[in-house]
């Protein structure tokens, strides 16, 4: 077994030098290659709390299953497989190390979550394995420099948090804030965003309380928090639904903004009370099935075709899958990019350096992009208000937040 | 001071919850003197059952009381097939099963009905909101229907021969076969009746909390908490206590550490309280004989 | 959860096998099998199955840790995640932000997570049974709290954990990294079983059972029962947390989701598999709730979770005493026919 890996990594090593050469290096050599297959690993939360995200992968290895009908790429097949961490990062490390060392993948892609992805950061990029698209919103993924081999897909939470901080210093430049978020990685982005842009002022601006994900109700948050001119809700879908709620009952009219996780009319405006939401506020870069908005876009037409024909149990109003499309069309364009050249330093290679390009369940305006030195792949939202009936956007497409 | 006062009402309302569910954990624990893990899983299972029902079309009520039939049958079924090839192994391997049923209950409800938050309706409703919009018409409606199980609870072990015999058989299932009480049977109806309860404390805890599948995941250790506290043997207990756990967790939250902590904070004062009195507050006190 | 009383003597915890007297060249012999069995894989697997046998001997040492205060002394406990926490915290703390080494990190783990279960011990012995359980459950769900709580979040790195780096051999000891980890953690591990099979079977072994099945004789016999329980406690909380700082270095890496309640319900799995009041069982509850999941896992990807748990139901229904009571029912009949 020892003889048969040394001579693998070996003939990765003669690929990788051959990579200096244009059109020199064979693709046969690559690790997770062959004439006619390319492997790619995965791991989500399949079973457990968290496994609302297994949807994620379902789609995915739908959307393979529909390249490999139309023949596949670069004349073969994706043969994309999925193991469950259950969300804890031990055994994350453990099925990613199954992936690379076992099946061999040829590379990584959209692992879930922050803390899980934290656990072989380090390990994927000591190996040099593309380790691509995460489906995380932290901010630590775009560090081309530290981290090369690693790359995120959807827009940070800090980012977003920025944003509104800097919509608030507009339009209430003197309000009072208060900050609701979940205590744990996805929440402190939030609480780290409004800090960059509020500085020195942060402390006397904003009041904030935690809840945990096992909490029943934020109703004693919403009480504690009473009063303020602004509430930024960092929250999971459910409890975003009771945040919109209570706030509404209660008599309470502040400025509100939802982060961008839990804007769905299905799962979180429906159950709140789609009156009760009217002038909340948020930065989307998603279309969301549910907005009658969209009933006869294009894109989102693409997306139903295939929801209908390759998922036809699924529940469409959940937007996973139209995340999931936008980051299964991104790493498509990324093979086909590839050519014939499926190596770890070409996929990689390829996977920074997508010219911008629109992806047909992400909002209008609102490009895929990657360049060696930069590795936001979505870098753009845009603001967007609730009036009732669907998302009205207003404002510019914004680019990053300039703190 | 009205911040104060309004904690207290969201923590009452809030302790709602925690007390329709210790009714539950009351039910099987006197008729088995186990706590099931699985109660909160099986609860969430039993609610979108109901909400299938209503989104069939069923009126409410019909539904209702059918998904407390359905949870009920679910419930007997769960003690003849899990729970009665492992009667006489040890207590801790039944633990171990509970947890097996957690597993399968919990992951097959997202697996069957998905993962998107749903609406589940309320019969109670109220165009004028509140106590300040801090309690909605349904939490009042459904501290009704707790305060109904709660007696029908209580009537049922305190004034039936058949809740005599359940208790009985769980007390002592040698000296009660003795007696004629067909112990296996007690515990099966203590199991369906503990998961009917269970239903209708889904039905009532799903529209103030939203409905998915991890509803009940922490609800169940406040729960707990809660019948501990008040008593375990003790279905009066057991509702005091879930309402006090939920005042002392948003009184913790706001005024002593911060909401970072306020579980943790909670739950050391339970248990300080249970060290100080160690069948709870309005617990019976059993003595052992050797 | 359990019965009111603790665990009642007669539904006890498939009786202990009585120490019959083994010759000693079958000592010597099992000895030497099981020191073969230990140092064979290092040879034999690669470095991912190594990894995973390495995680599966952490766990079964903090099963063992679990069965002294559970299996041995009838305390339950749904907490040990938290004394794992701890332990791997520690060591994680020491060696990321001071650069100790890991092995001296190991000292002051044991002595944090003893005084910590002692600390638990205590109101343990007013409370009995469904009460206990809750208490310990409430550690396991206080703990990832506490430590990312924002008042030693400097020390815990928040949520977002600490990086740690594994040792590497010794230098003149050609070992890759995983398989010194391996021998790191079977050394460790070793000691650790061989010291727990000592007491058990010394008289303080004696005493924690006989205050488990019988605590009122045991009393009147002059056992210091209150003393042997937070005892059970400690002893049982240093070896759990000697389990975590292996786990720590092993994954290089700790984070408040590493440790929610499931670990603490994982140990649990692994000692009513293994067998309650089992040593050797312990090392088989290990090997279960590490590689079971991956078996659920490939009978269907739709639903592992549900697969899981109609296992664990399924291996309860065919050995309710666990895998120790089998390898009791072998032994009783290989020594009648014999």
């Amino acid at each position: 077994m020892t003889t048969t890996r040394r001579t693998l990594l070996a003939g990765a090593g003669l690929g990788a030098a051959g990579l200096a050469l244009p059109n020199l290096a064979r693709a046969q050599e690559a690790p997770g290659v062959t004439a006619t297959e390319i492997r790619i690993g995965s791991t989500n939360a399949l079973s457990g709390p968290v496994s609302a995200y297994s949807v994620i992968s379902r789609c995915l290895e739908a959307m393979f299953r529909r390249l490999n009908d139309q023949g596949g790429v670069g004349g073969r097949r994706v043969n994309f497989t999925v193991y469950d961490d259950a969300y804890q990062p031990p055994r994350t490390l453990e099925q990613t190390r199954r992936l690379v060392e076992q099946d061999r993948v040829a590379f990584l892609f959209n692992q879930l979550g922050t803390p899980t992805n934290n656990a072989i950061h380090r390990y994927v990029n000591q190996r040099k394995i593309p380790h691509l698209f995460l489906a995380t919103g932290a901010d630590k993924w775009a560090q081309p420099k530290e981290f090369p081999w690693t790359i995120g897909w959807q827009p940070s939470y800090r980012t977003e948090a920025q944003i509104y901080a800097k919509y608030i210093l507009e339009q209430r430049p003197n309000g009072r804030i208060a900050l609701l978020y979940q205590n744990d990685d996805f929440g402190k982005d939030y609480l780290h965003g409004l800090k960059d842009v509020l500085g020195a002022r942060f402390d006397q601006m904003v009041r904030t309380a935690t809840y945990e994900a096992t909490d029943p109700t934020v109703d004693s948050q919403i009480v504690q928090l009473q009063g303020a001119d602004v509430l930024v809700c960092a929250t999971v879908p459910r409890f975003a639904a009771q945040a919109i709620r209570r706030v509404f009952d209660i008599g309470w009219r502040p400025m509100m903004f939802m982060t961008n996780v839990s804007v769905s009319v299905g799962a979180v405006m429906q159950p709140a009370g789609m009156e009760k939401g009217v002038g909340l506020i948020t930065s989307d870069y998603r279309k969301d099935h549910t907005d009658q908005a969209w009933a006869n876009d294009a894109g989102m037409g693409e997306w139903r075709e295939f929801m209908r024909r390759y998922l036809p149990e699924a529940d469409l109003a959940d937007n996973n899958y139209t995340y999931a499309y936008g980051v299964g069309t991104t790493l498509i364009q990324v093979l086909r990019q590839c050519g014939n050249d499926f190596s770890r330093e070409n996929v990689m290679r390829q996977a920074t350096n997508i010219a911008p390009m629109d992806i047909p369940t992400l909002l209008p305006g609102i490009k895929v992009q990657t360049q060696p030195t930069n590795y936001n792949v979505i870098r753009q939202m845009q603001l967007q208000r609730w009036d009732g009936r669907s998302w009205v956007r207003f404002g510019n497409v914004i680019e990053g937040a300039n703190v | 001071m009205d911040g104060f006062a309004h904690q207290i009402i969201a923590g009452i309302a809030t302790g709602g919850i925690y007390a329709s569910v210790a009714l539950a954990i009351v039910m099987i624990y006197q008729a088995t003197h186990h706590v099931n893990f699985a109660q909160g899983e099986m609860a969430t299972l039993s609610t979108f059952i109901a909400w299938s029902m209503v989104n069939a079309g069923m009126p409410y009520w019909v539904a209702f009381f059918g998904t407390i039939l359905v949870s009920f049958i679910i419930g007997v079924l769960v003690e003849r097939l899990l729970m009665r090839p492992v009667a006489n192994a040890p207590v801790l391997t039944h633990v171990g099963v509970f947890i097996g049923l957690l597993l399968i209950v919990g992951n097959m409800t997202g697996w069957i009905f998905g993962y998107t938050t749903k609406v589940f309706p309320t019969p109670f409703t109220s165009d004028q909101p509140l106590f300040g919009g801090l309690v909605s018409a349904h939490e009042l409606g459904s501290t009704a229907v707790t305060l109904t199980v709660l007696i029908l609870v209580w009537a049922f072990f305190r004034f039936t021969k058949l809740g005599l015999a359940m208790r009985a058989a769980a007390y002592n299932p040698r000296s009660s076969r003795l007696v004629g009480i067909r112990v296996g049977w007690m515990l099966a109806l203590g199991w369906g009746l503990a998961a009917a309860i269970g239903a209708v404390a889904g039905m009532m805890v799903a529209p103030v909390v939203f409905l998915d599948p991890t509803m009940m995941l922490g609800i169940l250790l406040y729960a707990f908490a809660g019948a501990l506290l008040g008593g375990i043997d003790n279905p009066m207990g057991a509702v005091l206590g879930g309402f006090a756990v939920g005042v002392l967790e948003n009184l913790a939250g706001a005024y002593v550490v911060g909401t970072e902590l306020k579980l943790t904070v909670a739950l050391a004062i339970i248990i300080g309280v249970l060290v100080v009195r160690p069948s709870g507050l309005f617990g019976r006190v059993v003595f052992s004989r050797v | 959860m359990s019965a009111t009383k603790g665990l009642p003597a007669d539904a006890a915890i498939g009786g202990l096998a009585a120490p019959a007297a083994t010759p000693a060249w079958q000592r010597v012999l099992l000895v030497l099998l099981g020191l073969g069995a230990a140092i064979a894989p290092l040879f034999v697997l690669e470095s991912f199955q190594l990894f995973q046998l390495t995680m599966a001997v952490i766990m079964a040492l903090a099963v063992l840790g679990l069965n002294i205060v559970t299996g041995y002394n009838g305390q339950i406990s749904l907490g040990h995640g938290a004394f794992f926490a701890v332990g791997a915290y520690c060591t994680a703390i020491l060696m990321s932000h001071w650069d100790w080494s890991f092995w001296a990190t190991l000292p002051v783990s044991a002595v944090v997570c003893t005084a910590l279960g002692w600390g638990v011990g205590f109101p343990a012995l007013r409370l009995g049974g469904l009460y206990l359980a809750l208490t310990t459950f409430s550690l396991a769900v206080a703990v990832p709290q506490i430590l990312k709580h924002k008042a030693i979040e400097d020390w815990t790195g928040g949520v977002q954990g600490l990086f740690l780096v594994k040792p590497d051999a010794p230098a003149g000891i050609p070992l890759t990294a995983d398989q010194w980890m391996y021998v790191v953690t079977v050394i460790v591990a070793g000691v650790c079983f061989f010291l727990v099979w000592n007491l058990i079977r010394s008289r303080i072994g004696r005493a924690l059972m006989a205050t488990r099945d019988h605590p009122t004789a045991a009393e009147a016999m002059g056992m210091d029962i209150a003393d042997l329980k937070t005892k059970a406690f400690a002893v049982s909380a240093l070896i759990t947390g000697i389990a975590g700082s292996l786990s720590a270095v092993a994954i290089e890496f700790v984070a408040p989701d590493s440790f929610t309640f499931g670990v603490s319900i994982t140990l649990f799995v692994g000692m009513v598999v293994g067998g309650v009041a089992s040593i050797l069982g312990s090392l088989f509850g290990g090997l279960f709730v590490l590689f079971v999941p991956n078996i659920a896992e490939a009978i269907s990807k739709a639903a592992p979770g549900v697969i899981y748990g109609v296992i664990l139901i399924a291996f309860l229904f065919l050995l309710p005493d666990g895998f120790a009571g089998l390898l009791r029912r072998i032994a009783a009949r290989l020594r009648g026919r014999g």
